[in-house]
Parts: C-alpha cells; sequence; structure tokens
C-alpha cells in the first residue's frame, strides 16, 4: 500500500469512529457504563501513550506520570473556575488570589506547559541517574509535588487539601476523544519522526547511540519533557471528567495503574496502550462490576466471595497472569494498523509463514 | 530542661520510627544487593503482617499469635519470590520490577477486599505497649525497645552474614550473581533465604511499627516501604549498616520536621532527600561504585 | 613532516585509582593512513580508544585531531595525590576540555566497538538512518509536524546508498541481530560511516571471524578508506590483516608505546616481539 492509500484508510476509520460514536451518544442513554468507559479510557489512552514515549521509546523508566498529570490538572482547574464562583471553592482562603479565567483550549495546554517546566526542572539533575534510580527518584518527585500543593500557605492558589471544584466539563464523549486523538497523533508523528528513531536508539544501546552522536542528555530530557506535557493535558481532561479535583487522588497507585495499563498493552506499542487502556477501564469499572455484588445468584446457586473489592482482586490476579506469562502484552511492540491486518489476513488464509515474535533479550 | 521535654518526644518517636524502618530497609536492601531489583511488594507484605495479627489475635492468644503471624509473613515473602520474580529471572530488569509493582498491587487490593477498606484496629499488645515516662515525657514502651530490639537483631544478622555459609553465598551472589552460580552455589536457595530473612525483620517492624500508630489500612505499608527503601538507597543500597543508619536518619529527621509543624512536608523531605542524594553521591554512604564496561 | 596529522594523542594518561591503565601515550595519525594500534591483551588499547572517543576524560593529556585541540585533562581532585603518571606539570591550570562521546562524534571521529553494539531492536536499513540524526538540521517542531521532508528524504536515500556500498542490501529489512556475525561487523562499520567521519575507529574489526572473513574484512577496510577518503585507526589482534593493510602500527604494552613503525619494522622489533611472548626481564 501506498502511503497515501495508507493516510486516507487512517483517516476514513478516524472519521467513521468519531461518527459512530455521535450517532451512538444520539441513541444510548447519556449515564451509559459504556460513555462512562469511553469517556476515562480516551484520557488514560493518552496518559499511557505519553509513559510509554518514556519507558517504551526511550527506555526511561520513570514513575512520575501521577505528579505530571496533578500538575496538568490543578493548572486546568485553577485558571478555569469561574470568576463567580471562586468564593464558595476558596472558602478557606478568601476566594484565592487569581481572579481571572481562561478558554478551556488554552487552560489545558497551560496544564501541559507546566508540567512541561516541572519536567525541564528534574530532568536536569534526574535523567542521569539509570533505571530504577530513576523509577524510584521521579516517584519521589511526583510524592513532593502532592505534598506542596497540599500545602496551607499555597491554599490561595490550590486551595490547599480541599477539593477544586465547579470547573468547566465536558457532557460529549466526543471530547476527550478529539483531545487525546489529536495528542496521541503528535506523539506517533514524533515516534516516526528522526527523533523518535533517536529515542528508540537510547533506548536500544545508550553507549552505541551517543557514538552515533546522539546527545543522550539532550534528547532524554526531550522525550521527558514531552511525555510530561502531555500528562499534564490528560491531567486536565481527567479534572474534566471527574468534576472535582484533589492532590490526595493523584498517589503513586495512580502511576502504578498506568503503567500496568501500558504493560499489559505491550512497552513499545502505541496502539497496544490505547487498546489496553480501554480494556483496563472497562474491567475495572464495567465488567467485572458484578464481582462486587454480594446477592449474586446463578440458578440458585449463591455464588460465594462476591462483595466489594473482590473484583480489584481479580482483576490484580488477571494482571500479575498478564505480566508473568504474557510479558509481550496484547501488541508487543508491534502496531495495529490497517497494513498488519492485511498482511495477517495474507499470511492467515495464503502460505503459512513462520511468524517471528519479537524476542527481547537483554 | 523544658526544651528537652518539648522536643524529647519527636526525638524518641524519630528514634523509634527509624528502628522499624531499618528493619524494612534491610529487606530492600538484601534483595537490591542480590537480584537488583527494588521489591515495591515489600512495604505491603509489612502491611499484611499487620493485618494477620489484627485477624490473628481474635481468634487465638497473643503468645501464639505473634509466631504464627511472622510465620505466616515470611512464608508469603518467600511465595511472592517463588510465584512472581522466580520466573523472570532472566528476563530484563523492567519486567521484574513491573511484577513487583503487580504483586504491591495485587495485595493492596486484597487488603481492600478482606477488611472492606477500613481501618482495622491493631490489638494491644500487652507489655510494650504500656506507658512510659521518661525525662517527663510520656511514650509507649515500645518507642524504647524498638531501636534496641533493632540493633539486637541488625548484630545478629551481620554476624549471620559474615560466620555462617549461606551468609558467605549471599556476599557471593550479591558480589557477582552468574558468578556465584557457577561456583557451585544453590541460587535460588540463597535467594529465598534472602526473602526470608528479609519478611520476618519487616513482620518484627510491623509489630513494633503498628503498636505505634493502631490502625492498618490497605494503603497503609506503601509510605513505609518507600520511606525504608530511600533509607536503603540513603545508606548505599546493598549495604546493611548503610540501610539502618540511613533509616535512623530519615527517622529523626521526619520527627524533627513534624516537631517544627511542617507535618504535610514529612514525607515529601524524605523523597528530597532522595533525590539529593542519589545526584550528590548516587551510591549512597555506604555503597560501592559500580561502572558501565565499553 | 609534511604529512598532515588528522589525530595527536599527546601525553596521554589514563589512570584508574591506582591503575595506570594508559601510560603516557603519544601517537600521531596522518590523513589517509591505517594506522593499527596492536598489544597483547590488557595493554590499554580499548582504553586509549575510549579516552579519544570521549567514553572517559584522561587523566592527563591533550588529544589533537586536525590540529585543533579536542580533549585536555591534567590530575585534579582525587586525582592530584594518587596520580603516578608523567608531565602532569604541562596542562595544569590550562582549560579542561571533556566533550562528551556524542561531540566527538559530531567533530568527525565515528567508531566501532569491542562487542558491537547495535540498536537491536531496529532493522539494519533504521540502525544505518539513526546515525544519519546527527547531520539533522531540523528541530524537534520541523520533525513532528514534517517540516522536514526534503532532509528525511536526503537522509533516507543516503542510506540506502550506504546500504548497497556496504553489501548489505539483501537485508535491509532483517532485525540487525540477526544477522550473522561478519554481517554484523560490516554493519556496526556502514552505521559509523553514515555519520560521515574523516577518522574511523575500529575496536577489533576483525575479533571473532575465520581466516576467509578476515580476508575480507582486509580488503573491506582498504576499499572504503579509499571510497570515503578516510582516515582510520584500529585495534586489531589478527596479525595477518594488521600486516596485510597498516601503513604504520603502534604497539602498546602496559599502557605504554614500545615500538612504532611500518610493518616490516614492527615484526622484526625485539621489544615487540618480548612483549608478546612474555619474556619477562627486569629493567
Amino acid at each position: 500500500m501506498s502511503n497515501k492509500t495508507k493516510m486516507a484508510w487512517n483517516v476514513g476509520l478516524i472519521v467513521a469512529l468519531l461518527a459512530t460514536l455521535f450517532i451512538l451518544e444520539q441513541i444510548l442513554p447519556s449515564g451509559s457504563m459504556f460513555f462512562t468507559v469511553l469517556k476515562k479510557g480516551a484520557i488514560y489512552a493518552l496518559v499511557a501513550v505519553s509513559m510509554n514515549l518514556l519507558n517504551g521509546f526511550t527506555g526511561l523508566f520513570s514513575l512520575g506520570q501521577a505528579g505530571f498529570m496533578l500538575l496538568g490538572a490543578y493548572a486546568y482547574a485553577i485558571l478555569t473556575i469561574p470568576v463567580e464562583s471562586r468564593g464558595s471553592v476558596y472558602q478557606y482562603f478568601d476566594g484565592g488570589i487569581i481572579q481571572f479565567t481562561v478558554p478551556v483550549p488554552v487552560a489545558l495546554i497551560a496544564g501541559g506547559l507546566l508540567a512541561a517546566v516541572f519536567a525541564f526542572l528534574i530532568g536536569l539533575p534526574v535523567l542521569r541517574l539509570k533505571s530504577d534510580y530513576l523509577a524510584i527518584a521521579t516517584l519521589g518527585f511526583a510524592e513532593i509535588i502532592r505534598a506542596v500543593f497540599q500545602w496551607d500557605k499555597l491554599g490561595p492558589i490550590t486551595n490547599g487539601s480541599n477539593l477544586l471544584r465547579n470547573f468547566p466539563s465536558f457532557r460529549s464523549v466526543l471530547y476527550p476523544f478529539v483531545v487525546s486523538g489529536i495528542c496521541i497523533a503528535l506523539i506517533v508523528l514524533l515516534i516516526n519522526s528522526t527523533y523518535g528513531r533517536a529515542f528508540k536508539a537510547i533506548r536500544d544501546d545508550e553507549i552505541a547511540a551517543e557514538a552515533m552522536g546522539i546527545n543522550l542528555a539532550h534528547h532524554k530530557r526531550l522525550a521527558f519533557v514531552i511525555s510530561s506535557f502531555f500528562a499534564g493535558v490528560s491531567g486536565g481532561l481527567l479534572a474534566m471528567y471527574q468534576t472535582t479535583i484533589q492532590a490526595s487522588m493523584f498517589k503513586s497507585a495512580m502511576t502504578y495503574e498506568i503503567l500496568l495499563i501500558v504493560v499489559i498493552g505491550g512497552i513499545g506499542s502505541v496502539t497496544g496502550s490505547c487498546i489496553s487502556s480501554f480494556l483496563f477501564i472497562a474491567c475495572s469499572e464495567w465488567w467485572l462490576r458484578f464481582l462486587d455484588n454480594e446477592n449474586l445468584y446463578i440458578g440458585g446457586f449463591h455464588v460465594p466471595f462476591l462483595r466489594p473489592g473482590f473484583r480489584k482482586v481479580v482483576f490484580a490476579i488477571v494482571i500479575m497472569v498478564m505480566v508473568l506469562f504474557y510479558r509481550q502484552g496484547i501488541m508487543g511492540t508491534k502496531e495495529f494498523s490497517i497494513e498488519g491486518i492485511r498482511k495477517f489476513l495474507k499470511t492467515r488464509f495464503g502460505r503459512k509463514k513462520a511468524v517471528e515474535g519479537g524476542g527481547s533479550h537483554e | 530542661m523544658e526544651w528537652i521535654t518539648r522536643n524529647l518526644p519527636y526525638l524518641m518517636a524519630g528514634v523509634s520510627v527509624g528502628g522499624q524502618y531499618a528493619l524494612i530497609a534491610i529487606g530492600y536492601t538484601m534483595v537490591y544487593g542480590i537480584l537488583r531489583l527494588i521489591n515495591f511488594a515489600h512495604g505491603d507484605i509489612f502491611m499484611v503482617a499487620g493485618l494477620i495479627m489484627v485477624y490473628a489475635v481474635t481468634a487465638m492468644p497473643i503468645y501464639i499469635a505473634i509466631p504464627l503471624m511472622i510465620l505466616v509473613t515470611v512464608f508469603l515473602g518467600f511465595m511472592v519470590e517463588r510465584v512472581a520474580y522466580k520466573p523472570l529471572r532472566s528476563a530484563p530488569r523492567m519486567s521484574i520490577m513491573i511484577s513487583a509493582i503487580g504483586v504491591s498491587y495485587l495485595l493492596q487490593n486484597m487488603a481492600l477486599y478482606v477488611t472492606g477498606g477500613l481501618s482495622q484496629q491493631y490489638p494491644t499488645i500487652p507489655w510494650i505497649s504500656d506507658t512510659v515516662t521518661l525525662f517527663g515525657a510520656t511514650t509507649k514502651r515500645v518507642t524504647l525497645i524498638t531501636p534496641v530490639l533493632t540493633i539486637v537483631l541488625v548484630v545478629a544478622l551481620v554476624l549471620l552474614i559474615k560466620k555462617t555459609k549461606i551468609g558467605m553465598a549471599m556476599r557471593a551472589a550479591s558480589r557477582d550473581f552468574e558468578t556465584s552460580q557457577l561456583m557451585g552455589i544453590k541460587i535460588n536457595s540463597v535467594i529465598s533465604m534472602t526473602f526470608i530473612i528479609g519478611t520476618f525483620l519487616a513482620a518484627v517492624g510491623s509489630l513494633l511499627f503498628f503498636t505505634n500508630y493502631t490502625g492498618v489500612t490497605p494503603t497503609a505499608g506503601a509510605m513505609p516501604g518507600l520511606k525504608a527503601f530511600v533509607a536503603a538507597v540513603f545508606g548505599g543500597i546493598g549495604s546493611i549498616p548503610g540501610a539502618v543508619i540511613g533509616a535512623f536518619i530519615i527517622g529523626i529527621c521526619e520527627n524533627i520536621i513534624k516537631g517544627l509543624g511542617w507535618t504535610t512536608f514529612s514525607d515529601a523531605f524524605t523523597f528530597a532527600l532522595l533525590i539529593v542524594i542519589l545526584i550528590a553521591k548516587p551510591t549512597g554512604l555506604f555503597g560501592e561504585k559500580v561502572t558501565d564496561k565499553v | 613532516m609534511s604529512k598532515e596529522h588528522v589525530l595527536k594523542v599527546e601525553n596521554v594518561t589514563m589512570q584508574f585509582g591506582g591503575v595506570i591503565a594508559v601510560d603516557n601515550m603519544n601517537l600521531e595519525v596522518n590523513k589517509g593512513e591505517i594506522v593499527s594500534l596492536i598489544g597483547p591483551n590488557g595493554a590499554g588499547k580499548t582504553t586509549a580508544f575510549n579516552v579519544i572517543t570521549g567514553v572517559y576524560a584522561p587523566t592527563n593529556g591533550a588529544v589533537y585531531y586536525k590540529d585543533k585541540k579536542i580533549i585536555q585533562n591534567f590530575p585534579q581532585g582525587r586525582m592530584k595525590k594518587l596520580y603516578r603518571g608523567e608531565n602532569a606539570d604541562e596542562y595544569t591550570g590550562q582549560h579542561v576540555l571533556a566533550p562528551t562521546p556524542d561531540r566527538i562524534t559530531r567533530l568527525g571521529i565515528a567508531r566501532t566497538f569491542q562487542n558491537i553494539r547495535l540498536f537491536k531492536s531496529q532493522t539494519v536499513f533504521e540502525n544505518i538512518l539513526i546515525a544519519k540524526h546527527m547531520l539533522r538540521t531540523s528541530n524537534i517542531f520541523t520533525a513532528t509536524f514534517r517540516l522536514n521532508a526534503g532532509e528525511e528524504q536526503q537522509m533516507r536515500e543516503e542510506s540506502e546508498k550506504l546500504l548497497k556500498i556496504m553489501d548489505l542490501e539483501d537485508v535491509r529489512d532483517e532485525l540487525s541481530t540477526s544477522l550473522p556475525y561478519g554481517k554484523q561487523r560490516h554493519l556496526e562499520i556502514a552505521r559509523a560511516l553514515a555519520t560521515k567521519p574523516e577518522l574511523l575507529l575500529l575496536d577489533e574489526p576483525a575479533a571473532g571471524m575465520n581466516p576467509q572473513e578476515t580476508l575480507e574484512l582486509t580488503q573491506f577496510i582498504g576499499r572504503i578508506r579509499d571510497e570515503f577518503g578516510l582516515t582510520i585507526f584500529m585495534i586489531e589482534h589478527h596479525m595477518d590483516l594488521v600486516m596485510e593493510i597498516s601503513d604504520r602500527i603502534y604497539v602498546l604494552d602496559f599502557g605504554k608505546p614500545i615500538a612504532e613503525g611500518v610493518p616490516e619494522e614492527i615484526r622484526n622489533n625485539p621489544k615487540v616481539i618480548e612483549a608478546y611472548l612474555g619474556g619477562a626481564q627486569d629493567e
């Protein structure tokens, strides 16, 4: 297939997807679980892809995603709470000191930029660290950010440890889809550019990459800042989705969840991250809900063990099984594409070829 | 004198918490020394130990409950290694770390299921929960016992590592994993032993820790776990005395900060310390330098 | 001396703790030459390479590339006391130059590695294309938004051309690490050439090759020197190869150059024979 046909297919698919969503939204009741999953899934897809850019494509094991989401969410909320409701939101801080609002898209981008600026500053010292030290240092930074945002003295800006609310949110499922979609498309464009190749080179072999004239510090920082920017944007989207936010939401457990999404989707696969975030959210919010129902009967049989929390246990076990036995995740490092399906069908129904698994060895 | 009575409680609490962190930190540092793995689940095992105690005392007298709790916790630590880490021995380091995070997630969710998300009241353990007065400051006896017990256990551990055969095997494995295997060391039993010792100390630590804090929640292990890890890094990961000293320093600093009225930042401080040490001296106080071969 | 030197190593000493790996090394590589660095195992050859390519900053000494000083250092800090090498005063107090390896490569010095270091999850073609990254003029925005299409096209064309020259066309889309050993070495050289170097450093290019492959490599190195107008400085153990293609040879023993000359001189130099046969004699 030529590049043009590929492009046409992809554009067609996206338009069809958005149209389907639009139609579904007219038919199905808006409170349906289906839309909850789609909305949250789209947001998580963005943050998972942003994490994958770092962990999967650049080989930097960072666990700071929740911190950057927090920055994005707070920047968004603080900049968009209508001036007239600031008095009630910042009730303990005399309405806060920020007395203006900006349009929603500007606030989302501002959230991304704030996260990016922090990433830049943090990145200077931290990115010199090796694998697991980097992980623990970024995790630490996320915790520090969380503590700082809960600090009373910053209350006039952050509202301390109290909820931020009353900021604009979205109603249509199309909103997170379009925003996340644009962001993910940008990340994909980046990954397929010469910079993306440099990132992958760093992941594969830092020493060789450096010997090929790739400035490690510069490229690592680029990946870190860009990843954080998109995490920040997704934080803003999450704020919109949840309608209220609080610093205590953005715990390291959140980062772990995102990491698990990335792993299940396949480290180094953008489409994998997207698919797995929808699956992850669907399982945890919807499909496994019945496991929390204490009074579930199959025929006359009362299913034992079921009570609130069981869903999460089952879910965690499923994840462990994935981690241990399907280390490649859903997609491995491959991408889901029209071309891929065509090849797959060809090999399936054409001559059987030995399929090569992208073996990863140390 | 008044200054002492005012500040002594913080200092004592610091030393006590430091001792408890030390007991957890040893588990991190030993595992990291051999497997180069940050065992993210270690803090959660510590939490599970607390829960086991909560449920055990409802069914049996305390003098049976304590050894049983320790035994079950040690078994859990052993099983976690066998099930979640052993199959990934030859996998990239990132996979095994992710597996550790997965175990942590699983343990927390299981605890959530069992407890229903409610904070569980930790049983009062006779004698060590009693209140004592020292220089006019009142505290629980556990505060005084912790540092002593910690030091006794650490000395015993150091002797074990220095003098016994299994200790020698551990040292060999942490120096060079592959070569020690070639030298006929049964690496799997060494690793199991490491996890057993680590979880044993964490179980003792949980006994002391929760006696002071009374409530056990599913996420109760996460923060002490992370802090203990920071202590291990601070002291130079792989070094047991380093981990202990690091833990005491962190415990004391944290409580001084609380004493100054900056409670919000007591956790953040630990991480700030971590980042400073990683940047200034990545090998920690007592760590050894490793260089990559080109 | 009308010859123009491309690389000049001046009084370079590399000391790790108390161990001197390279001891007051002086050497020159002239334009268009193939110069070999030989010596017994552990003589400090790879360390010397690592100093020249910026992996390690030398403890003392300087390195020049085309008459421009690119690396310079003198014993500092803890090393001040520990330093046991020579010529420390010559550089003390001078400006320290310690560029990172990528800067060195961008100056025009490319290298290969003793234990092949390919980008393992990438195809043969991508391995070469990655090396073109350093020649970009695009920034991250123009690259992401595809405003650099012309440059990208050029990078790809040049990489394709290189594949053809290096006989790697038939394996273009294979995973780099799935190639046979000899081909992997070729690819590593091709990747280094993709950065358009003037000076190529080869670290044991014939390691692990059989005589037939070594012979082919010998011809190959000569060919690329002429075709790309290169200067080549290499470490090698295969004496047939070294004697066959080297214009000059340096012999290193215990970090110190013990002999220098054309192959014929080296072959008959008693010091060299002694170093290799290990006749321990007290001086």
